[in-house]
């Protein structure tokens, strides 16, 4: 019989992702995948898997699984109350589930992404390469919704776990590197005017880009009113459109875009930008 | 040319022209780590996976290249049967200065080039397109276009993978039997790719 989890549960929302679809942006494809990379392999080698397993991508808890077969998950991110069958449990850690069990989510205490994994992992169809679910173009499975039955593969490896795992503890004031270019010489000074701006998450943030409020950057004079033709843009890119409030490109990124980009944030960093809440204030270190 | 930065393990190539683009693109492709290479009007995005040797070529490989020829075009042709029944194709005959016949005509018997992808998955921005049909984008854009529509805006034509909104000049939409030009359950999921030589052909 399939080993299957039923959604009892979604909370806000919940999606299948894996690490995504890379190489296909010549196709207008973006690479889509987990946000928080670092969590979901984590969570997948807590339970065994390898790393590219597709788990479920949960935003602001809520989420409720009930396993058909005794399996092993893990959930990983922010800090984050877990049940099994009632049962206070530890996350980033495994946890051994028995047949019918619901295991639970609460709320995290901050961040925003939790990521759980189950031995086997989800199988679902992968559409060019991956299971992710991209909300710009609509590639992959459908968010998650209360009923669903997600057949789950056959374990392959052993959990690793580990004596302890701290989860990561988002803070409510990030500063994020950003190397400049490909368009900084759009903007007057760019390097001064992004370390002395401070913005905000905007509640507008989703998988497409981390929307910031605050001061407008300023266009050098030579640039203001001017267009920029379409050109290919990277995770993490940092995009400002004609308002001067710049854009985080995340991983559902369009692969083209219209306009300046002044610089990139470097890979390492964008799982902390992942977990921003709302509000968030964010420094851009040129 | 020039190359611009673009985070830790990617280069924007910025070039003078379309044809520029094509041979900068088929001069990228192959080099060891790529992951991503984005043609787009003027530039060509690559990037690479961390720390491979693949982005310390990038100037040298295009500074072999002769970026004033472009590839010759791949000898994959699509053909795509439509029905010239677009919305705005009297508009766009009377811009042009023909009768509609004479704009169809125009523009079924062109051939294109695939020169780059964006906006959605599987639109193609297609160059090729005969002057009098260069034509600027409707004043005020469509809220919603029809899947499988052909317009023109600029130096180009595309059509409209699925619906969303859009302010090209609609001339023509896929015929019915047309294959879809992006299918993610398909493999290859999308029908046009950079190179590809398209036609359109009137369906009967």
């Amino acid at each position: 019989m399939t080993r299957t989890l039923t959604v009892v549960a979604t909370g806000p929302l919940a999606l299948i992702e894996d690490l995504g679809r890379p190489g296909n942006a010549h196709l207008g494809v973006p690479p889509s995948g987990a946000l928080d990379r670092p969590s979901l392999r984590l969570a997948n080698r807590l339970v065994g898997n390898p790393e590219d397993a597709a788990g479920i991508e949960c935003v602001l808890g809520g989420l409720a699984v009930r396993a058909s077969a005794s399996c092993t998950i893990a959930v990983t991110g922010p800090s984050v109350p877990v049940e099994v069958a009632d049962r206070v449990v530890d996350s980033h850690a495994p946890i051994h589930v028995r047949a019918d069990e619901v295991v639970r989510l609460g709320s995290p205490h901050a961040g925003v992404r939790n990521y759980l994994a189950v031995s086997g992992g989800i199988v679902a169809a992968p559409q060019l390469g991956s299971r992710s679910t991209d909300v710009l173009s609509g590639i992959g499975p459908a968010p998650l919704a209360v009923g669903n039955v997600l057949p789950i593969g056959d374990p392959v490896g052993l959990p690793t776990g580990e004596d302890a795992v701290p989860p990561p503890s988002p803070r409510d004031y990030l500063t994020i590197p950003v190397i400049l270019g490909p368009r900084d010489e759009w903007f007057a000074n760019a390097g001064s005017q992004l370390a002395a701006a401070v913005w905000s998450v905007s509640p507008e943030s989703n998988r497409v880009g981390l929307r910031l409020l605050g001061d407008p950057l300023r266009r050098a004079p030579e640039f203001e009113g001017q267009e920029l033709t379409s050109e290919g843009v990277l995770t993490g890119a940092v995009q400002v459109p004609a308002n001067g409030r710049p854009v985080i490109f995340l991983a559902d990124h369009p692969t083209t875009g219209g306009y300046p980009v002044i610089g990139v944030v470097p890979a390492a960093h964008l799982a902390e930008l992942a977990q921003a809440r709302p509000g968030t204030r964010v420094r851009l270190r040129g | 040319m020039r190359l611009r930065r673009c985070g830790v393990d990617a280069v924007l190539v910025e070039v003078e022209s379309l044809g520029e683009v094509a041979a900068a693109r088929a001069a990228l492709a192959g080099l060891p780590g790529l992951i991503e290479l984005v043609p787009a009007a003027r530039t060509v995005l690559a990037s690479f996976e961390p720390g491979s040797a693949g982005l310390r070529q990038v100037q040298e490989v295009l500074d072999r290249a002769d970026l004033s020829s472009p590839p010759a075009a791949g000898s994959a042709e699509v053909v795509l049967p439509v029905v010239y029944e677009g919305l705005d194709i009297e508009l766009v005959a009377e811009t042009a200065g023909l009768s509609v016949e004479e704009a169809v005509a125009l523009h079924s018997g062109a051939v294109y080039t695939v020169a780059f992808c964006g906006f959605a998955p599987g639109f193609a921005y297609l160059t090729g397109l005969p002057e009098p049909l260069c034509q600027p984008r409707l004043e005020t854009p469509r809220t919603r276009v029809p899947a499988g529509s052909v317009g023109v805006a600029g130096e180009f034509t595309g059509i409209y993978p699925r619906a969303s909104p859009g302010g090209w000049r609609l001339v023509a939409r896929l015929a019915d039997d047309a294959a879809a030009l992006f299918d993610a359950t398909r493999e290859p999921a999308a029908l046009l790719s950079p190179g590809d030589r398209v036609r359109f052909e009137v369906a009967s």
